[in-house]
């Protein structure tokens, strides 16, 4: 294992974050903010109580999630594709790395990022809302699995894209209305049936359920398939991961 | 055939006086490279069957006209494309099976000047001998950007920096992580002579540490001055490689230039045998020779120069220079 290169990619990825510091603590806080006014305010005077939570509460777990989800992808999903598009990514391909190394070190960066976000967001909720969580360990674990598997996939997302458009392509075609349908903002025992039984083939829905579990200890699904869901889809991306590895996939001609 | 007639002037492998060795008389092969083909993925073979080794401590020079192949070979010894087939030994290890440790030892400088823009040269320095799992040495990375005139700008964020000053960044990235073998793909294209200059200054410093350096250049003259041996590709093949002196030698033309004491009309018709120009004022004539041939045939042109009534005021010859021997391979191998 070549410590030493993991620990440049990341120091240098991290840096990146920092040169940016400003934004990329602001946004998150602007952001939440937003969600408070808007969901929490104008919403909540009509749902007072979601299984027993006050609304401004049971949206914060759904909105960790978004923040984090959304922000491991373009992280990573940006984090590699850019050497690609400046052409740097010829020092990572000659310097004495193994495929694996590259990705610790890039798809840890980006994990550490959301996780960061996910932090702020958490302490911004806490502003506007009571909070309580009843599971801190099973917290922060879903948190980390999250933030991993989705820097994971935005790490595919970063080898395939070949430009710009396709970068952001799947986080807004396919990312984003999955975790806004995916029980972020309200509980899916208030969808008609049939929505609920569609719901259920959305992976976020597990994410976001488990997650909430750990602030409130209620959940849509059982604990044990959220646990399922994070794994297989970990799993997925760790499988993609090493297919590119395998075949050099839009990395080396 | 051509390929083969030229292929046959080829010397043994002996090192010329020129190479400076550290110890023993024979060096070891460093680079090995194998039969080595690459064909891209819409199918364009840009190595056709490359073999060619490298000895520890030379400076190789490889030339050859644009889409040559000299970029390809130097990515795929460098790892960045895959062979098509072929291998490749860099120190003993093969560069796929035992990737980690024949990349240990390469520093590449790109054709393409490829820096992240928004970081500080020597934190981009910093991260090349990072990955390439050395451990942190400030006193080395400030030798390097001294010796590169980095050093007022170290703290410089890349796109604040001219193009030349990029181009010695990415020096200074490539021998941070201090290679035993050294590509310069183009170095110099799009330098200041100061910089060329220093260049040649710190690739004599290398070699004197015993770096073994393969670049690529289209300024022939800089193969001249700094190269030991020097090989041409075209099309995807090694056509030679050569001592550079001994090329000189085996390929080199001669010019004799004679200054007339009076000048002529034309040249006198005794000497119709011989190929000799004359000058536009008339008061010289060239004759072009091959120093292999075995008879130059200057012995006689100087009697017969005699005996046609001219008297000489001089004579010079000049050597023609590696350019003219390349630009005459290149040509000869796509008739
Ligand atoms: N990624 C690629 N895909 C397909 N063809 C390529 C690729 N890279 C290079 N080639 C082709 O391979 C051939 C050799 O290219 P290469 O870059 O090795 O030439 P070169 O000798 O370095 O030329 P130059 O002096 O212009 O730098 C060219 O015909 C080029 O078009
Ligand atoms: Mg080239």
């Amino acid at each position: 294992m070549n410590f030493l290169a993991i620990g440049a990619i990341y120091k240098f990825e991290m840096a990146r974050f920092f040169r940016t510091l400003l934004q990329s603590f602001v946004s998150p806080v602007l952001s939440t903010s937003l969600y408070f006014v808007v969901f929490g305010a104008a919403i909540g005077s009509r749902i007072q109580e979601v299984e027993g939570v006050s609304y401004g509460a049971f949206i914060v777990p759904g909105l960790i999630m978004l923040s984090v989800m959304t922000q491991a992808i373009s992280a990573a999903s940006f984090g590699i594709y850019f050497p690609k598009f400046i052409g740097t990514i010829f020092e990572l391909l000659s310097a004495p790395v193994t495929f694996f190394e590259i990705v610790i070190g890039y798809v840890g960066a980006a994990a550490t990022k959301a996780l960061f976000i996910g932090t702020v967001i958490l302490a911004t909720a806490a502003l506007f809302v009571d909070l309580e969580i009843q599971y801190p360990l099973a917290m922060v674990a879903f948190l980390l699995m999250t933030c991993i598997s989705f820097s994971l996939f935005g790490f595919i997302i970063g080898i395939w894209a070949q430009s710009f458009e396709q970068l952001q392509l799947v986080p807004l075609l396919i990312v984003t209305p999955l975790v806004f349908l995916g029980g972020s903002f309200y509980s899916i025992s208030m969808l008609p049936p049939v929505w609920q039984t569609i719901t259920l083939f959305n992976p976020v829905v597990y994410l976001v359920s488990g997650f909430r579990w750990s602030f409130f200890g209620q959940a849509d699904v059982s604990i044990g398939f959220s646990l399922f869901a994070i794994a297989a889809f970990t799993a997925i991306c760790l499988f993609l991961v090493w297919r590119i590895f395998k075949t050099g996939y839009r990395i080396r001609s | 055939m051509l390929h083969t007639e030229v292929r046959e002037l080829k010397l043994p492998d002996t090192p010329s006086p020129g190479m400076r060795v550290k110890s023993g008389d024979t060096m070891p092969a460093i680079v090995e490279v194998n039969d080595l083909r690459k064909t891209y993925s819409g199918g364009f073979e840009a190595l056709k069957g490359v073999s060619l080794t490298i000895q520890a401590g030379e400076i190789l020079a490889l030339l050859g006209p644009n889409g040559a192949g000299k970029t390809t070979l130097i990515s795929t010894l460098c790892g960045i494309t895959q062979p098509s087939s072929g291998s490749a030994i860099v120190g003993g290890h093969d560069i796929q099976k035992d990737f980690r440790e024949a990349r240990r030892l390469i520093g590449l400088v790109p054709q393409e000047v490829a820096l992240e823009p928004f970081e500080k040269v020597i934190n981009t320095v910093r991260f090349s001998r990072g990955l390439f799992g050395k451990p942190r040495n400030d006193a080395l990375i400030e030798r390097i950007l001294r010796q590169l005139t980095l050093w007022d700008k170290r703290d410089a964020q890349i796109k604040e920096l001219s193009g030349g000053m990029k181009r010695r960044v990415l020096i200074a990235k490539a021998l941070c992580h201090e290679p035993r073998v050294l590509f310069l793909d183009e170095p110099t294209a799009g330098v200041d002579v100061e910089l060329r200059r220093d260049m040649w200054q710190i690739v004599e410093e290398l070699r004197q540490d015993g770096v073994t350096i393969i670049l690529t250049t289209h300024y022939i003259e800089e193969a001249e001055a700094i190269a030991d041996r020097v090989a041409v590709i075209n099309g995807g093949e090694i056509l030679l490689v050569e001592q550079k002196a001994a090329l000189m030698k085996q390929l080199g033309r001669k010019v004799l230039r004679i200054d007339l004491t009076t000048a002529v009309q034309a040249v006198p018709e005794a000497l119709a045998g011989y190929d000799l120009e004359l000058s536009a004022d008339g008061t010289s004539l060239t004759y072009t020779y091959d120093t292999r041939a075995e008879r130059t045939g200057i012995t006689r042109l100087l009697q017969d120069l005699a005996g046609a009534g001219l008297s000489l005021r001089d004579i010079q010859t000049k050597e023609s220079s590696l350019e003219e021997i390349f630009v005459g391979l290149v040509k000869e191998g796509a008739a």
